[in-house]
């Protein structure tokens, strides 16, 4: 898998940590709502086809990006910062 | 035991004199060890997924339950999933008393299988050792040792000499980056033949009237309300009073279609080695934490061999090389002189990763289903008590004694039992 960093170009997988699923929002900090954190934690929607996620460039820039991959071909079809992902990806 | 299929033809047998009755025929009169039924519009009991705990669940559905009118619905060929692409390895080595007790209790169902199921799955106890290389490694190893002991489990720490006497191979200089100290073996852990396992389980079951249906996809739920009556599928619409699911990698997708959107689960592919056939190298099964990897050898002489899973969301059963390249350099770390050994193939599992680690085995989390998941990468082992404790909850419609801390609501109650500490991160587990 090569992954086109937005600061550093096309560059191994192995230069990059997976961070997880992008698909996430964190509720608001002052949520009591004890479902809403459990939510967040634990369930994932785990999708097989085009799936939001966050990595994180460790062995170069170590800035995190926001990436759209198939998880059943690990084709990636699109590479963003994570300043331009837009409101909740990865919060 | 004889058995008849629908047209009223012997079942397989395979006494010696059958053996000797085949090779004289030229192996060309062989039955089928099991029957290819049309599926019927209703069952009790439908089992979505012909792997092997799926087809332990139907089993012990029909052995111990009474329950025989079960449909097992796979998509494929029985044995096309995990069950055949597994490293076969079985132990119950775990620290956190919930896990020990449920993998043991599967460890003595392994001890007795071969004659539960009068079908011989090569089930070998040659023991699981972990490789230490720390002083703090192996004060955890006695901690560990010490909890598998207190649940009826065994466990013994080896020092240096008798890990060179047990793998004559080891580097076990001070040279490599993690120099061997000792190690934990458990002697009763050990491996079997992982398609006899299927193969034994989908017989058994067979023969006591369980519909074992292939080629069959699950393409949606039947649902009444919220409760689900039965599942649509590639050969028509099949009715069950109760729908159980074991899925393993498929859970997300399975699930999607019963509307069911979120699970503490994220499918991962878990890679898989085996080289050319070699002379005894290996009597035991090796594991090196370290670096995470393990190695055992096939009764065939191939080295069987893995380790850490790629790290991100996938279900495409193939992984990609830099998990090649880290699990060939941990494994010349161990064992230098394996050098010209060539690799026959290499192929990807895609593996339920939970979020704590442990599995799910519990009722819902819709009325009329069942669902069975979250193995990680150590499903194999516990086939049979999967199936037992599975087909316990479907059955009386509460969980087993050994099966009941790995309910699906433990996430939201706070209660995961988290083996490694590592989280919800289940890349890390």
């Amino acid at each position: 898998m090569l992954i086109t960093c937005p600061y550093c170009g096309p560059r191994d997988v192995s230069e990059f940590t997976y961070q997880g699923d992008g698909n996430r929002t964190r509720p608001d900090p002052d949520s009591t709502d004890l479902g809403a954190w459990n939510r967040y934690v634990y369930d994932r929607v785990n999708i097989a086809g085009e799936h939001n996620e966050i990595w994180q460039h460790s062995g170069g820039c170590r800035m995190h990006i926001a990436i759209t991959r198939s998880t059943t071909t690990h084709k990636i079809s699109s590479v963003r910062a994570m300043r331009d992902a837009g409101p909740g990806a990865g919060q | 035991m004889r058995a008849n299929d629908e047209s009223g033809n012997l079942m397989a047998e395979y006494s010696a004199f059958a053996l000797i009755r085949n090779a004289l025929s030229a192996n060309r009169d062989w039955k089928p060890a099991w029957r290819k039924p049309e599926p019927k519009p209703n069952y009790d009991v439908i089992v979505v997924g012909g792997g092997g705990h799926g087809l332990a669940t139907a089993y012990y559905l029909a052995k111990e339950f009474g329950i025989t009118n079960v449909a097992v619905l796979e998509k494929g060929y029985l044995g096309s999933g995990n069950v055949g692409r597994n490293t076969v390895t079985i132990r119950s080595n775990y620290l956190l008393p919930d896990n020990i007790r449920f993998y043991e209790h599967s460890m003595k169902l392994w001890e007795n299988l071969s004659h539960e199921l009068n079908y011989n799955v090569m089930f070998s106890q040659r023991g699981v050792v972990n490789l230490g290389h720390t002083p703090g490694q192996l004060d955890d190893f006695v901690r560990r040792g010490n909890a598998m002991r207190h649940l009826d489990a065994d466990a013994r720490l080896l020092d240096l000499d008798e890990l060179k006497r047990l793998m004559p191979g080891l580097d076990t200089s001070r040279n490599p980056r993690f120099p061997i100290l000792g190690g934990l073996i458990q002697p009763r852990a050990g491996t079997a033949r992982h398609d006899a396992v299927a193969w034994g389980y989908a017989r058994a079951a067979d023969r006591r009237g369980v519909d074992i249906i292939e080629n069959c996809e699950v393409t949606g739920f039947i649902k009444d309300g919220d409760r689900v009556i039965g599942v649509a599928t590639s050969r028509g619409e099949i009715r069950a009073a109760k729908v159980a699911i074991a899925v393993a990698g498929s859970t997300g997708e399975v699930m999607r279609m019963a509307g069911v959107d979120e699970l503490p689960i994220e499918s991962h592919v878990l890679q898989a080695f085996v080289t050319e056939s070699i002379k005894p190298f290996l009597d035991t099964v090796v594991t090196f934490g370290m670096g995470h990897f393990y190695m055992s050898q096939s009764d065939k002489g191939g080295l069987v061999f893995g380790g850490d899973i790629d790290g991100y969301n996938s279900y495409a059963q193939r992984g990609n090389l830099p998990i090649v390249e880290d699990v060939m350099s941990e494994m010349l770390a161990l064992f230098p002189g394996l050098a010209p050994v060539r690799v026959l193939r290499s192929w990807g599992g895609i593996m339920d990763m939970s979020m704590d680690g442990a599995p799910i085995i519990t009722t819902g989390p819709l009325p009329g289903m069942y669902l069975n998941c979250g193995w990680c990468y150590g499903g194999f082992k516990a086939t049979p008590a999967s199936g037992l404790c599975f087909a316990h909850t479907i059955a009386r419609d509460e969980p087993h004694e050994v099966s009941a801390p790995f309910r699906l609501d433990r996430f939201h109650r706070g209660a995961v039992i988290d083996d490694k500490g590592q989280g919800a991160t289940p890349r890390l587990h």
